[in-house]
């Protein structure tokens, strides 16, 4: 199928190359490559439906003035909680700064990605600690990094171990995206490459990125790309199993297109009016990653309404906790702003430090001399 | 004390570096088998396997994009950039993300990253083979920027950047890769003078000369010239670009009253204005004339059969120190 956007026509993917396993509808249909494992359904619900209504909740912060700017997620759900529930514990994750439903994955505290877009810090949770690196902003760059570690764990003989990089469409046309999968197959290397379609890289759709679909990118390099249908959270969980799989087990890397759509903004400060199509969104709508995981569990009684109840219930409670998180989260003391850049002392940073601390130190306690935005607080 | 070429004085660091620790890891281009262009890495590969000693992908971004996640991974990664015109691709790498992860992450991660860079003229190379791009990543926060001038120092200075904390970029001066000089392999690496030391290389009391690199050896030349004209030149060797070691640099200035700063790259906006408004901040009462500068002009690097032009040489560098006796 064909859908008109404007201008430009976005081909949806037909069913010879897009991985399903749970139809728009909520209907299970079988693909003899990727027979569905003993997945916690319910479970995918729930983390779906949780991050969804945190990546409400942090618009509204931004609304409210709380938030300098949000990466909205939404639409993105079933490939973030697929991907993200595929990972062992030991497996190690690099995101872009969308992947809100990946972190909550790795056992982030949704707050600490709060942080980031608050200005209050740059995101700094211990990358270690939960198996998930920090946000990277420049396009693509991670995927380098991803490349790199992977290096590592091929070097330390570590066979339980696997890397998977966040990526979006527009991403593909950075040169470091290329050079890492050119990397990550010359070395054979445990990576996998997930890259989510959400079809814009802002206001540019994806056949401004690629004349080609973007999983057959990989061909070139020499590994294997998979298309799967992003929003089938069954279908992301299992492809990007048996990926993580085959480069643990040494097969090297693996290219997932998640083909998928962008339903907000790119970001809060974004118009996407300016660049799509009503129609188009509500064809995405009718593909929507929640409702057809919830018609399966329902229609096939997996699931009553206690248990859809229970879960709404939850995702308020979170959403207050995080509402009430957010607005506590203070502002560093200016000072902190020299911390941190070097490991050991550093001459010409230690003076700028002492000066500008002097300098704050020759204001009176309070009112006069406070720069306004404090004077405001 | 054994005689060596600078290029086999850093293959030596090199060699201690991988043996001291085996977290260290060499990988670049030709860096392999063929030993690097300048044979930097001769034999490294052969001794210590391809695993250690990686020729990689042509891709600079490359190198050092998967620099990072290697030493994510707990490595040490020592990375050639071929040319000094060669680093651009790179460089989004170098400053968006070697520079600022730790700052990022709140002192949580660290990038114990080298990336060496052979830089600068005088070997009647091709465009981009000859140019002076450290200032660029002296103006990165989180970097450190050294440059080494002989084989003595070469030896002890890789391996002290080896062993730092903090991503280093370590420019090497091409065209002294053949100089010879004796190097003390015997020495205790903590008994070498700390890679963010400046080191006075000829003490003198009528005028601080300082420099760094491929011109510390050209330096000390004109200050041994100038003797004879009855001038005492102190030059200083600065090797730490970032951070200035500015307690060596100001208590040599306000002794002399007398600064010029000499670097093959171009004045504008180069170290020097740097140096020249600090020392004129911290030396202001001392000084008999302002600081001046020698380096390279505001052009792109010429063609090689002009490069002597561009370069300063011994008598351009004592031009520039006549001048300051002018005031």
């Amino acid at each position: 199928m064909t859908v008109e956007t404007g201008g430009a026509t976005m081909v949806a993917p037909n069913d010879t190359e897009l991985i399903q396993l749970l139809t728009p509808e909520g209907e299970r249909v079988e693909h003899p490559q990727y027979p569905l494992s003993d997945v916690d359904i319910k479970g995918l619900y729930r983390d779906m439906v949780l991050v969804r209504r945190f990546d409400t909740e942090a618009i509204s912060l931004q609304r409210q003035g709380e938030l300098g700017i949000w990466a909205s997620l939404l639409g993105q759900e079933a490939a973030q909680i697929g991907s993200g529930r595929a990972l062992s514990p030991r497996d190690m994750a690099f995101p872009s700064y969308r992947e809100h439903g990946v972190a909550w994955c790795r056992g982030l505290d949704p707050v600490r990605l709060l942080e980031l877009f608050r200005g209050v810090s740059n995101g700094a949770w211990d990358p270690q600690e939960y198996k998930f690196h920090l946000y990277t902003i420049v396009i693509g760059d991670q995927t380098l990094h991803a490349t790199g570690y992977a290096m590592g764990i091929k070097r330390d003989s570590a066979e339980d171990e696997a890397v998977i990089v966040y990526f979006g469409d527009g991403a593909t046309s950075q040169g470091d995206v290329s050079e890492a999968f050119s990397w990550a197959s010359v070395f054979q290397v445990p990576v996998v490459f997930f890259c989510q379609n959400n079809q814009y890289a802002i206001s540019a759709p994806q056949e401004r990125q690629s004349p080609i679909p973007l999983y057959q990118r990989s061909r070139g390099f020499g590994f294997p790309g998979i298309r799967v249908d992003g929003n089938d959270v069954l279908a992301c969980y299992e492809v990007t199993r048996q990926a993580l799989r085959a480069a643990r087990e040494g097969r090297g890397p693996t290219l997932i297109e998640a083909f998928t759509y962008r339903m907000g903004a790119h970001t809060t400060t974004d118009d996407p009016t300016r660049y799509r199509l009503a129609s188009e969104l509500e064809v995405w709508r009718l593909r929507d990653p929640i409702e057809r995981v919830r018609a399966y569990l329902a229609r096939t009684g997996q699931a009553n309404a206690a248990f859809f109840e229970q879960v709404d219930a939850e995702a308020a409670e979170l959403a207050a906790r995080v509402r009430d998180a957010c607005r506590a989260l203070p502002d560093p003391p200016p000072l902190a702003m020299f911390d941190h850049v070097y490991t050991g002392a550093n001459a010409i940073l230690e003076a700028e430090r002492a000066q500008y601390g002097d300098y704050l130190d020759g204001f009176e306690p309070a009112g006069l001399g406070q720069r306004e935005s404090e004077v405001a607080r | 004390m054994t005689r060596l070429t600078l290029s086999r004085a850093l293959n030596e660091g090199l060699r201690r570096a991988l043996e001291a620790d085996p977290k260290v890891m060499i990988m670049g281009e030709d860096v392999g088998r063929l030993g690097g262009v300048f044979r930097v890495t001769d034999g490294l590969q052969k001794d210590f396997g391809e695993h250690r000693v990686i020729d990689t992908p042509l891709a600079e971004s490359g190198i050092v994009g998967t620099a990072i996640g290697l030493a994510l991974r707990g490595y040490r990664p020592v990375c050639e950039i071929q040319f000094d015109g060669f680093v651009y691709p790179a460089t989004d790498q170098i400053v968006s993300q070697l520079a600022k992860m730790r700052y990022r992450s709140r002192g949580q991660l660290t990038l114990p990253v080298v990336i060496r860079i052979p830089f600068g003229g005088g070997i009647g190379a091709v465009e981009h083979h000859s140019e002076s791009p450290e200032v660029i990543f002296a103006h990165t926060a989180g970097l450190r920027v050294v440059a080494c001038a002989d084989a003595a120092e070469a030896f002890s200075m890789i391996q002290l950047a080896i062993a730092c904390d903090d991503p280093v970029i370590f420019f090497e001066p091409k065209r002294r890769y053949w100089d010879r000089a004796e190097v003390d392999m015997a020495a205790a690496l903590d008994t070498a003078l700390p890679l963010s030391k400046a080191r006075t290389v000829l003490p003198g009391d009528d005028v601080t000369l300082l420099t760094y690199g491929p011109l510390v050896r050209t330096c000390t030349e004109a200050a041994i010239a100038a003797r004879d004209e009855g001038k005492s030149i102190e030059v200083i060797d600065l090797r730490s670009l970032s951070p200035l070691d500015m307690d060596t640099i100001s208590a040599s200035v306000i002794r002399t009253g007398r600064c010029v700063v000499a670097h093959e790259a171009p004045v504008y906006a180069g170290l020097g204005a740097e140096i020249a408004a600090r020392v004129t901040e911290q030396c202001f009462y001392h000084l008999e004339a302002p600081v001046l500068r020698v380096g390279g002009f505001a052009i792109p690097y010429p063609v090689a059969r002009l490069e002597d032009h561009y370069l300063p040489d011994l008598d351009r560098i004592l031009d520039t120190v006549d001048r300051t006796f002018a005031f």
